[in-house]
């Protein structure tokens, strides 16, 4: 099937999403995305970051779709056409879900453990305003502990629902919910009941803010001061591929390895993200890459050239100036 | 005197029995759907152009139509009874006094639809309703209109009563269905359509209480004949529940395109404004749609009378009209303040949104805070501007079209009637005090000058 992204055509299999298929391309098309996580079936089109403009329905039927469509959960038809970041309507309307989700955000990133890595911090960098309009208290809640492992921190929550489809699906009983309604609905494990399951510290892997935290990293350092390096080991509950993050000698974190987009490749267990904290534990593979744009690449002295296009005639003459002015200097 | 479809029988004494229902030709309708088949029934109900009477005025018959047929699937037929629109109290009112028109109904729809398995959901705060509708259920299965076998035809029918939570979130249809399964009521996203998969993942039509009830009279008259009640493309008759500072408030059935004036103030219907004032605005159909002053209601803006019907109403779309909606039909008179009528109104969308998807949930709160702060006399200027600007950030945005009935009437009470706002911000102190009054909401309108060409 055949789709164009801002008048990028990509060739995807049937039933793949719009975001999916901006994804193949890459680049500022993506749409942000801060509830879908394409490991957690039924998640996504909460959020309305990921809104598109569907100019074109498909070949079929050409009509446009009346009103922006969440891209994550809107799939594609063969020859449709969507305008992302190239329809002002969707900007504008992605500039309104930002300032929307940010009203009732503490805005705490100094203090935070999720910040250089949190996606509401990116999302508001890219898309956001300066200012607030918002003049009045936002809500806030007591932190809840959620095991002694995991702290809910609610008042940062951008009700994504995500870790709710993790503790539904990675783990076996459903102990984790939404309460209440509206803007007063908060995260819960059904009255204060600790997640107790091998597989719950994944909640903090898949939270896009610091609502949810790994309490034996809390405060100890920021991500941006420390090495991520990929790791493993023999595990018999989950895959044993993890980042590990350290900090000098010693590794404060562990967590799974995330892509490019945030989300994690595999789930892992709470023995390796909580019990395994030393380099002894584990077989080292090498320092795991960060995209660039990222803050914890930041220092890394590590980059990528920038892509030159080779056949275009201007830009090799341009490059050719350039070099010899350089050069003569 | 208009045409009485639905309530035609309503003051007869004991219309909410079995045996008085029957003798005044109740369940006619089955015994004659039962010898049709189904399909012929679903085109007398797309002949009748009846509309769904729940809010969104969509064709009954051509939702029916797109209801999916796979071989070995169940299919259900799910009424909405969630009926909590402030202003709307049509739905209770037909299944308090007539709930045999509801089963008549529900069991011609369901022998269309060929489902037999239906159930019709009511808010949880209707319970006097579950068990007066659960004592009907049981009177039609003793006589043999529900249950094995209907009537001798072979056909089975089940039908159950399902209470909900008491949220207004569930009366939106996905919403609905997720709460029926038992779920938290979140709307779904769509598509999936409920025609394609909707309860337990199978095909599900879902329609009002006056939609299901509106079948009885198509199906005993034909769907011609029904389609002569009305004005252009609204048929028959429909449900008003007349509210406000009205002399005669109550649920009125009217024949779609009669004139607003007249339902306003006729004896039949509403006989005017109560304690001899003047009326200042109207919301036509149920919280959610669009309000608009005394002169625009009463007159299109082309100078014509505006009727109830669907088209009419509409007329002007969200520059000078409103919508047909639900029927909640709201009167305000001028001693009423609009600012705190729409404050109230978003309170009650801040408090009924779910909490799903983020413009709805952050984006109701903030304009209901900022309303508060406007009615109490702290409002600035800038407020009316943000106030449009936020409703326009949700409006379409949002999963379901909560999203939109909470930005629609803040946005048109704000089109219409700014000086208001505006005097809440510069005669603060007054403001908490006395009225803005009628000023010029009643002056007739001026008349646009026409092009000689």
């Amino acid at each position: 099937m055949k789709v164009t992204i801002d008048g990028i055509t990509v060739d995807v299999e049937p039933g793949t999403s719009i975001l999916n298929a901006a994804r193949q391309i890459g680049g500022d098309i993506v749409p942000p995305a801060m509830c879908y996580y394409s490991k957690l079936q039924g998640s996504g089109g909460k959020c309305r970051t990921c809104l598109v403009k569907v100019t074109k329905g498909s070949e079929k039927d050409p009509r446009p779709m009346p009103k922006l469509v969440a891209s994550c959960r809107t799939g594609v038809m063969d020859g449709m056409e969507v305008q992302n970041i190239t329809s002002p309507e969707v900007v504008e309307a992605r500039k309104g879900v930002v300032e929307m989700l940010l009203i009732n955000h503490p805005l705490d990133c100094p203090v935070c453990d999720q910040a250089g890595e949190c996606h509401l911090q990116d999302l508001g960098f890219e898309h956001g305003a300066a200012k607030t309009r918002y003049e009045f208290d936002r809500r806030t809640f007591e932190k809840i502990d959620i095991g002694d492992k995991i702290q809910l921190h609610m008042t940062r929550c951008i009700l994504c629902y995500r870790c709710v489809f993790t503790a539904d699906q990675i783990t076996n009983t459903r102990l984790h919910g939404i309460l209440n309604r509206g803007d007063h609905s908060e995260i819960s494990t059904y009255i204060s009941k600790a997640v107790d399951n091998d597989f719950s510290g994944n909640v903090i892997d898949v939270c896009p803010v610091g609502a949810l935290t790994d309490k034996t990293f809390r405060f100890k350092n920021r991500v941006w001061f420390t090495k991520p390096v990929e790791a493993h080991r023999d595990c018999d509950k989950c895959c044993g591929k993890v980042t590990l993050w350290y900090k000098g000698e010693d590794v404060i974190r562990v967590t799974g390895r995330k892509d490019v987009y945030g989300e994690v490749e595999e789930f892992i267990c709470n023995t390796c993200r909580f019990d395994k904290k030393k380099t002894a534990d584990w077989v080292i593979e090498g320092p795991r890459k960060v995209s660039h744009h990222s803050v914890i690449s930041a220092n890394h002295y590590e980059f990528t050239p920038l892509p030159v296009v080779k056949t275009n005639p201007v830009l090799i003459e341009a490059n050719k100036e350039q070099f010899e002015r350089e050069t003569r200097l | 005197m208009g045409r009485k479809l639905l309530l035609e029988h309503i003051n007869v004494p004991g219309i909410n029995t079995f045996d008085v229902y029957r003798s005044k030709g109740g369940y006619a309708s089955v015994e004659k759907a039962l010898k049709m088949t189904p399909e012929e029934i679903v085109e007398e109900v797309k002949k009748s152009g009846l509309r769904g009477r729940g809010g969104a005025g969509f064709p009954t018959g051509m939702k029916w139509s797109f209801l999916a047929k796979p071989e070995g699937v169940p299919r259900y037929l799910v009424c909405n009874g969630d009926e909590s629109e402030p202003g709307t109290f049509k739905d209770r009112y037909l299944m308090t006094h007539i709930p045999h028109l509801l089963i008549e109904g529900m069991i011609v729809s369901s022998f269309a639809l060929g489902a037999n398995t239906s159930y019709i959901y009511l808010r949880g705060e209707m319970m006097p309703q579950v068990r007066i509708l659960e004592r009907a259920i049981a009177e039609a299965k003793a006589k043999g209109f529900l249950g094995k076998n209907i009537l001798g035809t072979g056909y089975d029918l089940e039908l159950y009563v399902q209470p909900g939570g008491g949220a207004y979130i569930c009366g939106e249809e996905t919403a609905l269905l997720e709460s029926l399964e038992g779920k938290r009521g979140n709307p779904r996203i769509k598509p999936p359509f409920p025609a394609i998969a909707g309860l337990y993942g199978c095909p599900t039509v879902v329609n009002n209480v006056e939609s299901i009830a509106a079948v009885v009279p198509i199906i005993n008259e034909g769907g011609d004949e029904y389609a002569k009640i009305g004005i252009g493309r609204s048929t028959g008759t429909k449900l008003i529940s007349a509210g406000g500072n009205l002399k005669k408030p109550g649920v009125y059935e009217i024949e779609l395109g009669l004139p607003v004036e007249e339902f306003i103030y006729s004896d039949e219907y509403c006989g005017g404004i109560a304690n001899g004032k003047r009326l200042k605005a109207v919301v036509a159909g149920g919280s959610s749609v669009p309000i608009l002053p005394a002169n625009l209601i009463l007159k299109t803006i082309n100078n014509e009378a505006r009727l109830m019907s669907y088209e009419s109403l509409s007329d002007g779309g969200f520059v000078s009209g409103t919508m047909l909606g639900s029927g909640g039909f709201i009167a305000y008179d001028e001693d009423a303040c609009i600012v705190r009528n729409t404050w109230n109104f978003a309170r009650f969308y801040h408090h009924e949104s779910c909490g799903q998807c983020s413009p709805c949930r952050e984006g109701t709160g903030w304009m209901e805070k900022v309303l508060h702060r406007l009615e109490y006399g702290h409002g600035k200027m800038s407020d009316m501007d943000l106030l449009v600007d936020v409703s326009k950030k949700i409006e379409g945005n949002t999963i379901c079209p909560l999203g939109d009935a909470a930005a629609w009437p803040v946005a048109s009470a704000i089109r219409h009637f700014r000086d208001e706002f505006e005097w809440h911000v510069t005669n603060a102190s007054e403001a908490t005090s006395r009225n803005y009054g009628l000023a010029h909401y009643a002056d007739p309108l001026k008349v646009v000058e026409t092009s000689p060409l």
